[in-house]
């Protein structure tokens, strides 16, 4: 895209549902290689449905600190979103990409049993499926 | 000697391969519930209820309800000791010091203490138990009518004294118990009372629907509108160090008095109606806190404060069984439940449960025993198992609760009518906890105030008329005026304080009643 006069364009804002693992990492670091390619901005979406008592996809404040730690090394512009209780994790990270205007969203993949579907629902296949934008799925 | 002949052969009940499969069942279902807050043994024991009414014996029934009431005490110090938030509400000084270890990634030392501690304290209380429990069986065969009363006036003034935030809501909750243990013809006179001419209502109210409905619905309720909550972080274990299951040397050289000493409180704590395991819980926590004065370690994660209370919180339930077993008096909410269960068997706890039932007596405390072995055998190396329930979240284990507790119901009587009681049961049980009330005095009320009102009337019969006998007799006298000093019981520091000239701080010392 050619610029010729015109008010510079917002960064492309490229979405990224993160959970603590080795998972969540790859995503990031993924979406941070992107971020550099398109010179990009990260936000990176951390949701948790908070109807248990532990919830093992909420980061930490020590889980935070080393998101943190991870995107400010790599010098792309971030931020991280934290939120609890509102809406599915799914649901947040679509609401993310389509208030930012996301041109791209990255969540990370892994294996599921059929029951494991059936029990827990599948929160990449809702993003997959109704994301406004291409979906970048990334298998730790 | 022949009592321990008798818990010979309890053992021999205990350690078949049936009851043993009743022991593994109550101690991992306990754990489960112990671990997540707002379940309680005393509402499981009730939901499991309507499972065993087609039971040939109640041998494997109680069995499974020991193993339900030390699984959840086990469990309870699990969650209490890794997220802070008490399991159940005896493990309330766990959470404090506990989970300040967990902190300092002590946290397999705290969870081992605080199992090591259960077990040695139910062992010590369990064998107080045996050596007891007949020789008070014998002593309350001289028991008259009024001091049947007076004892159970006792344990509904403690109970409602100790429990909850303010001494009127806790009189407020045991009325409502007492009215509802009224519902229904009268067993003498055949009078209809508080039934609104609905026949329906002929029968009473089930002490079991009572339960079901304030605690489980009731629940249930609470939790919904509370809605989503921020999630806890669970402390993560540190790697195994060495030392003898999870502790080194020092470690269990400042455990092993705490244990001791925390048995010492719960077994006759649990004995005196005092509403079970909360008492004697704060007491061996403060004692502990008093005795490591100059150390400034408490409220950062001493061992003692861990030891301690746990091992309080065990014993006190081999006490709780004292007046249950030989008095029919129970003393706290599971108490109380336990005692349903014995009514759904034709079971008359009193002085002659040690001569008719010795089988299910002593069987019932040998499985104390079994049960407590299980448990160290299970809940350490099991942990990361106990914590993944926390994991389910609220709506599927709530509404798992509630079909769970319909069904009961109904396989119970079979009516429609019964379901739509415990409902409107659970609907006041809802409202109760929203504003604050105490639930056990209502159970204990229910279950007591019939009763109450039985002993009453004899002693009124012998007596022709004449209200002096409650007063003539000086065991009915003392007792009544125990009973009108516990009134005082938990304003006690804060009179002190005044006497001593000094401000008050505080306002009343309470206690969680979930179980």
């Amino acid at each position: 895209m050619t610029q010729r006069g015109m008010t510079p364009q917002p960064p492309p804002t490229i979405v990224v549902g993160y959970i603590p693992n080795e998972l969540g990492a790859a995503a990031v670091r993924t979406a941070i290689a992107e971020a550099r390619l398109r010179g990009g901005f990260v936000h990176v979406v951390n949701a948790s449905r908070g109807e248990s008592y532990v919830d093992r996809h909420l980061a930490d404040a020590d889980e935070l600190n080393e998101l943190d730690r991870l995107l400010s090394d790599s010098g792309v512009p971030h931020q991280v979103v934290q939120r609890v209780g509102l809406a599915e994790p799914a649901a947040e990270i679509l609401d993310a990409a389509r208030e930012t205007s996301a041109v791209l969203v990255v969540i990370g993949l892994r294996h599921r049993t059929p029951v494991g579907k059936l029990l827990l629902g599948s929160t990449a296949q809702r993003i997959l499926l109704d994301a406004p934008c291409p979906v970048l799925a990334v298998k730790a | 000697m022949t009592s321990f002949a008798e818990l010979l052969g309890g053992f021999g009940t205990v350690l078949t391969p049936e009851n043993l499969l009743f022991a593994i069942v109550g101690v991992t279902l306990g754990t489960l519930v112990g671990v997540l807050p707002g379940i309680g043994p005393a509402v499981t024991i009730a939901l499991l209820l309507p499972v065993t009414y087609n039971f040939e014996s109640p041998i494997p029934a109680f069995i499974m309800f020991a193993g339900i009431y030390y699984g959840a005490m086990y469990g309870g110090s699990t969650t209490s000791i890794l997220l802070n938030t008490p399991g159940e509400s005896a493990s309330v000084a766990t959470a404090i010091e506990g989970h300040e270890m967990a902190k300092r990634g002590q946290a397999r030392a705290a969870l081992a203490t605080a199992a090591i501690g259960s077990f040695v304290a139910a062992l010590i209380s369990t064998v107080l138990l045996a050596l007891v429990a007949k020789p008070i069986g014998h002593l309350a065969v001289s028991f008259r009518a009024t001091d049947y009363f007076a004892l159970m006036i006792l344990a509904l003034v403690t109970v409602t004294s100790l429990v909850g935030s303010s001494l009127v809501r806790g009189m407020a909750a045991l009325l409502l118990g007492v009215i509802i243990g009224f519902i229904g013809l009268d067993s003498q006179s055949g009078q209809a009372r508080f039934t609104f001419d609905s026949p329906a209502l002929f029968n009473g109210v089930d002490v079991v629907l009572l339960i079901i409905g304030l605690f489980a619905i009731g629940e249930t309720l609470y939790v919904l509108v509370k809605g989503r909550t921020r999630p806890g972080v669970v402390q993560p274990l540190e790697p195994v160090k060495g030392g003898f299951m999870w502790l080194n040397k020092e470690q269990w050289r400042r455990s092993w008095g705490p244990w001791l000493r925390g048995a010492g409180f719960g077994f006759p704590f649990g004995v005196l109606p005092s509403g079970g395991a909360e008492l004697p819980t704060f007491l061996s926590y403060s004692y502990e806190k008093q005795r490591s004065r100059g150390k400034d370690e408490f409220g950062k994660g001493a061992i003692e404060g861990v030891a301690g209370p746990e091992a309080a919180n065990n014993a006190s339930f081999s006490g709780v069984l004292v007046p249950l077993l030989t008095l029919g008096l129970p003393t706290s909410a599971t108490a109380a439940v336990l005692l349903a269960a014995f009514k759904i068997f034709n079971l008359q706890p009193g002085p002659q449960l040690f001569e008719t039932e010795s089988d299910l007596v002593w069987a019932l405390i040998a499985s104390l025993f079994v049960g407590n072995v299980m448990l160290l055998a299970l809940n350490l190396p099991l942990i990361r198992l106990w914590v993944k329930v926390l994991e389910i979240p609220r709506p599927a284990l709530y509404a798992g609760i509630l079909v769970f507790a319909t069904l009961g119901i109904y396989a119970v009587s079979g009516a429609i009518t019964d379901i739509l009681i415990a409902y409107a049961i659970g609907i006041i049980g809802f409202f109760m906890r929203q504003f604050d009330f105490p639930i056990a005095p209502t159970i204990l009320g229910a279950i007591l105030g019939p009763e109450l009102e039985l002993q009453f009337r004899r002693a009124l019969k012998i007596s022709d008329g004449d209200l002096s006998v409650f007063v003539s007799r000086p065991l009915s006298l003392s007792i009544l005026v125990l009973a009108a000093l516990a009134l005082a019981l938990p304003y006690l520091p804060k009179l002190i304080a005044i006497l001593r000239g000094r401000p008050a701080e505080g306002s009343k010392i309470s206690f969680a009643d979930e179980d």
